[in-house]
């Protein structure tokens, strides 16, 4: 690829990336309340997308092969344990990724 | 003067909620940046795509676009499938992207899955200034990928640590915010739906292609809820009155 082809792609994948975060705002214009369908996604669609968030970061983790998704497993639930005791974002998340540091790379 | 002050406050609050995503964009981004630069890109491409793309998983696979023949519709194409979730968080920010000036540009930019998760859910501080407060998280972010990849791309192979399983920051972070959005309503629908839909499409479409088809599933199970949703939450306010 020549130079000004490797800029054109990456002014493709800037396009693309900034077509799906701008949209919403284009086809709903401000000064316009949106459709009550279209406000009723944006009421419920968050708590799914969280869920799916968590889905979508665990999508490498095979069951069958490897260390079988326990230390994931395990991590994330000192994450939600120490999340619900202590309600403390950050202990949470160091607590369990400085678990799952020591479980991949000393025990698995 | 007035506005200075007011992002110094809103920088200040913001920063600790940011804390989690330095720790894993500085390593994700280095990851991406030694991978560019040992895929055989200069220091300056890891730089330039960190900058202007900022969407983690895009710039990765980018990276074999930029390596393949040149076929700018398929990069078109792959980047918007592999973005298309971005499309649900512009929904949901409707109206808190919006009323801050030039600000909202940056933001809707700069809309990450990580920015908008903090920005959705962070209770932001009486008297700070919310525009400022959301502006400053997605620019922390924006720098620390930033930084991360210009790193791995000027150091490249030569830096070696014992970071294996860091990745798993940003897991632990969605789910904390899953918790905390959990114990903030009164429905778990919603929640529920976006968890069992994704665990019960990765096994059926794969690790790499299951994301569209779990949107278009939520989408559907949301919409054809939507008058048994509505109706109970009346009935539910109605009933907090009672109490």
């Amino acid at each position: 690829m020549t130079l000004t082809q490797q800029m054109l792609t990456i002014g493709m994948v800037v396009l693309g990336t900034m077509l799906t975060r701008f949209l919403p705002f284009l086809i709903f214009p401000a000064g316009k309340p949106a459709p009550p369908y279209i406000q009723y996604l944006g009421k419920v669609l968050p708590p799914a997308v969280f869920g799916l968030l968590v889905v979508y970061c665990l999508k490498g983790v095979s069951i069958c092969t490897g260390s079988h998704g326990i230390p994931e497993l395990i991590s994330i639930l000192l994450v939600a344990g120490l999340h619900l005791w202590k309600r403390q974002m950050l202990l949470s998340i160091a607590g369990g990724t400085i678990c799952y540091m020591l479980l991949v790379q000393m025990v698995f | 003067m007035e506005e200075k002050k007011k992002w110094k406050s809103a920088l200040k609050a913001a920063f600790p909620h940011t804390i989690p995503i330095f720790a894993g964009f500085w390593f994700l981004g280095m990851t991406y940046g030694i991978y560019m630069n040992v895929s055989g890109f200069r220091f300056w491409y890891p730089m330039l795509m960190s900058l202007t793309v900022f969407a983690g998983s895009a710039e990765f696979v980018a990276v074999n676009l930029l390596l393949g023949a040149f076929q700018p519709l398929e990069a078109l194409a792959v980047t918007l499938m592999i973005n298309a979730r971005h499309l649900f968080y512009g929904l949901s920010m409707l109206d808190r992207y919006r009323g801050n000036g030039w600000k909202d540009f940056y933001l809707i930019f700069g809309m990450c899955d990580e920015s908008f998760s903090i920005n959705y859910s962070a209770e932001i501080p009486e008297g700070i200034d919310r525009g400022w407060f959301m502006f400053s998280v997605t620019l922390l972010n924006h720098f620390y990928w930033f930084f991360g990849a210009a790193l791995g791309g000027i150091f490249g192979s030569w830096i070696r640590f014992r970071t294996e399983g860091l990745e798993f920051v940003m897991t632990a972070l969605f789910v904390v915010i899953f918790i905390e959005q959990w114990s903030k309503e009164k429905n778990h629908f919603s929640s529920l739906a976006g968890l069992g839909i994704g665990l019960l499409c990765l096994p059926v479409f794969g690790a790499e292609n299951f994301m569209i088809p779990a949107m278009l599933a939520v989408l559907a199970v949301l919409t054809f809820f939507r008058s048994p949703l509505k109706r109970q939450e009346p009935a539910q306010r109605s009933r907090d009155k009672k109490e």
